[in-house]
């Protein structure tokens, strides 16, 4: 299908060309979108360009990126997670007690505490949503709520503050290599193992497969039940890495933490041109998608409108982007369906 | 073949084992098992404590659930459609913050009663008319209107709660009926569940949901009109959840952009819980109506008993996917019992022959 349209496009005039492009590139629309959107930013203040901002943005949005991707892994399997913000308490408290009780304990180690605590909490999804066959929306409501209980019942309802963590543990996030925070690195690490995890390994293709139709995908051998398993696994795993980032950043765990959460990371999910319906979607597209709520949350300021307008205009633009990825998609399954009946 | 096996194993079956087998069919009623837990609640709860069983307690505890109980109801017309809302939440914060302006700018109760439903049923209808008119994914639409929604209360009220109301408007959140201590709440929420279940069951309205619920493109072949329907569902939610935000209003007398957070997820555990599947098509509201009293009267006992919250969601949470786990397992269990049942059978015909 692709090669024909490629053998077609020569005739057609330089700039239905580049358009067609665009179009067919979810990533190259969400650029420009962001482009056309910082013009006016940037005009009214061109210090949001500056250095310092963007490092500030970027900054913003690690740990956002991070839980989308693992959002992104469960919606492409065509099932959801809603215990985004539950896992980020549960982890990020973990954290912030260990650190707490044992001030010498290195923060390799507490990074691997939340790792593992994730794990485990998203192993548990992964095995109610495959082996239970309970769908993934009221697993994770149930198990949202049972993990944000299990958080009060770890901290016994008192919070730790910063002043009761190392300075070690909490101003690591902003220890700087190569001129960027290690927040940032560790960002990066992330989005560049999943992008390889999921375009060039055999269980990531799987997930694509399961999530754009399972019954064909397990006629060609896919284990459903295992790839289901691991997506969830793979999600918790993420948000418990992020629990512990948060706790380091924001320098205090509260029970309260992150929630709600889980609907930024499906917005900039959705932003990304992730289909709902599973099955299509890409890393890149996750993490321009963080970066446009990232700069929408850092732009409101600059053209005055305080940040209790945030709520509106991210609704605003998440809905305006629905509606665009699916009039896209509809046009598109329209002239796939016109070239099949051509020929 | 397979049919007539079937037939075979099962009469042999009820003649084997009549009043055993209708046992365990009776059992196994999602509904039933509810009536049950709920039973066994009251029991253990007023053993523990000798003010559970207090008629003005039990009454006075549905002023914490009913408006969650009220959103349940249309919230089981569009899980059945296989859709979901989690908008809701967002929808009372719209409505109690029209409420909240109006009032303050002089409107009396009735208009106000008023006000409040339209901003509901408007925010309902937007949601149907986005879901079936561009044909998208309803979770996403209703996410992004759900942010739209608390955040137009949040952009106008900021941190500042309205807190003046006429005084009239206390009546539907707080009174009671007459002279007894039987809530206003309570009595309108068992009319609408009366209506509600009503046209759910014994209406041509209730029969297409179970068949859009079941097979939506059947149900559309067979001349329902689908996309009419989701959007009637959405708009009964909206309308619902606008009187849900004048209950609310009026119990607590205040408005703030934060109110009700969460409560979409707790009104959807409320369906799931009650038997209603995420997938469509089955369920009835007795069991809702059962959840509802089930869920309130366990955190009025727990609170009681001084748990914590914390207990509550843990509890809630646990009883949720035990409700969904639950009749999954004991329907392979009964699979495996027939598949055992026929291959016996089967091997006994071959003996025969």
């Amino acid at each position: 299908m692709r090669e024909s349209q490629v053998k077609r496009t020569p005739s057609e005039p330089l700039l239905q060309r580049i358009v067609k492009i665009l179009l067919d590139r979810r990533e190259a629309s969400l650029v420009i979108l962001l482009a056309i959107m910082l013009v006016p930013i940037v005009a009214r203040s061109p210090q949001f360009l500056s250095l310092d901002n963007i490092n500030r943005i970027l900054n913003d949005i690690s740990i956002l990126s991070i839980v989308a991707i693992g959002e992104f892994f469960v919606i492409l399997s065509n099932g959801i997670d809603l215990t985004v913000g539950s896992i980020i308490a549960f982890s990020g408290m973990a954290s912030g007690m260990l650190n707490e009780a044992y001030p010498n304990v290195p923060v390799v180690l507490i990074l691997l505490l939340g790792i593992g605590i994730g794990a485990a909490m998203g192993s548990l999804n992964g095995l109610l949503v495959a082996y239970g066959k309970i769908p993934p929306i009221i697993t994770t409501l149930g198990t949202m709520s049972i993990y944000r209980g299990m958080t009060f019942v770890l901290s016994k309802g008192t919070w730790v503050t910063a002043h009761e963590m190392t300075t070690t543990f909490i101003g690591f996030p902003r220890r700087t290599f190569l001129g960027i925070s290690a927040l940032i690195w560790m960002a990066v690490i992330v989005i560049a193992l999943t992008y390889y995890f999921s375009r060039h390994t055999r269980p990531g293709r799987e997930i694509y497969a399961i999530g754009g139709n399972a019954t064909a995908a397990k006629f060609v051998g896919v284990n459903e039940k295992r790839t289901r398993f691991m997506v969830f696994v793979i999600s918790g795993t993420l948000f418990g890495f992020a629990g512990s980032l948060w706790t380091a950043r924001y320098a205090s765990a509260v029970n309260e933490m992150a929630t709600g959460f889980e609907m930024q990371a499906v917005a900039a999910c959705v932003l990304g041109g992730v289909n709902f319906a599973g099955g299509a979607g890409a890393i890149p597209g996750v993490v321009l998608g963080a970066l446009f709520l990232g700069v929408l949350n850092n732009a409101l300021p600059v053209v005055y409108l305080s940040t209790f307008y945030q709520t509106l205009v991210q609704g605003m633009v998440v809905l305006l982007a629905l509606i665009i990825n699916t009039v896209v998609d509809q046009r598109k399954t329209r002239k796939l369906l016109a070239q099949r009946r051509a020929r | 073949m397979a049919e007539q096996r079937d037939l075979v194993a099962k009469t042999r079956l009820i003649e084997e084992r009549g009043w055993r087998h209708s046992l365990t069919e009776l059992l196994t009623k999602w509904e039933v098992l509810l009536g049950i837990i709920f039973v066994l609640m009251v029991v253990f709860f007023s053993n523990l404590s000798p003010y559970f069983l207090d008629y003005f307690n039990l009454m006075n505890a549905t002023f914490q659930f009913s408006e969650k109980a009220i959103m349940a109801l249309p919230m089981i017309y569009i899980i059945m459609c296989g859709d979901i809302d989690i908008s809701i939440a967002s929808i009372i914060a719209l409505s109690a913050y029209a409420i909240g302006t109006a009032s303050a700018a002089g409107v009396g109760t009735v208009g106000l009663f008023a006000i409040g439903l339209a901003v509901g049923t408007a925010a309902g209808l937007i949601n149907g008319l986005l879901i079936t008119g561009f044909n998208m994914p309803a979770i996403a639409v209703t996410l992004a209107t759900q942010s739209i929604y608390r955040g137009i209360a949040q952009a106008a009220l900021e941190e500042r709660a309205m807190t003046s109301y006429p005084k009239g408007f206390g009546f539907f959140g707080q009174d009671f009926i007459g002279q007894t201590v039987i809530p206003f709440e309570l009595v309108l929420y068992l009319v609408l569940a009366i209506v509600m279940g009503f046209i759910l069951h014994k209406s041509a309205y209730g029969r297409r949901l179970y068949a859009i619920g079941s097979a939506p493109e059947a149900a559309r072949f067979s001349g329902i009109k689908v996309k009419q329907v989701r959007i009637i569902n959405y708009t009964l939610m909206g309308l619902f959840s606008g009187l849900a935000g004048i209950l609310l209003t009026s119990r607590i007398l205040s408005a703030r952009s934060n109110i009700a957070t969460s409560w979409d997820l707790e009104v959807i555990t409320l369906v799931v819980l009650g038997g209603v599947s995420i997938n469509g098509g089955k369920g009835t509201m007795y069991g809702v109506v059962i959840a509802s009293f089930l869920v309130g009267y366990l955190k009025f006992g727990m609170g009681l008993l001084k748990l914590s919250g914390t207990i509550m969601t843990i509890v809630i949470g646990t009883l949720l996917i035990i409700a969904v786990l639950l009749p999954r397992l004991l329907d392979t269990y009964k699979n495996n019992r027939k598949l055992r049942r026929q291959q016996a059978e089967a091997a006994l015909q071959a003996t025969k022959a």
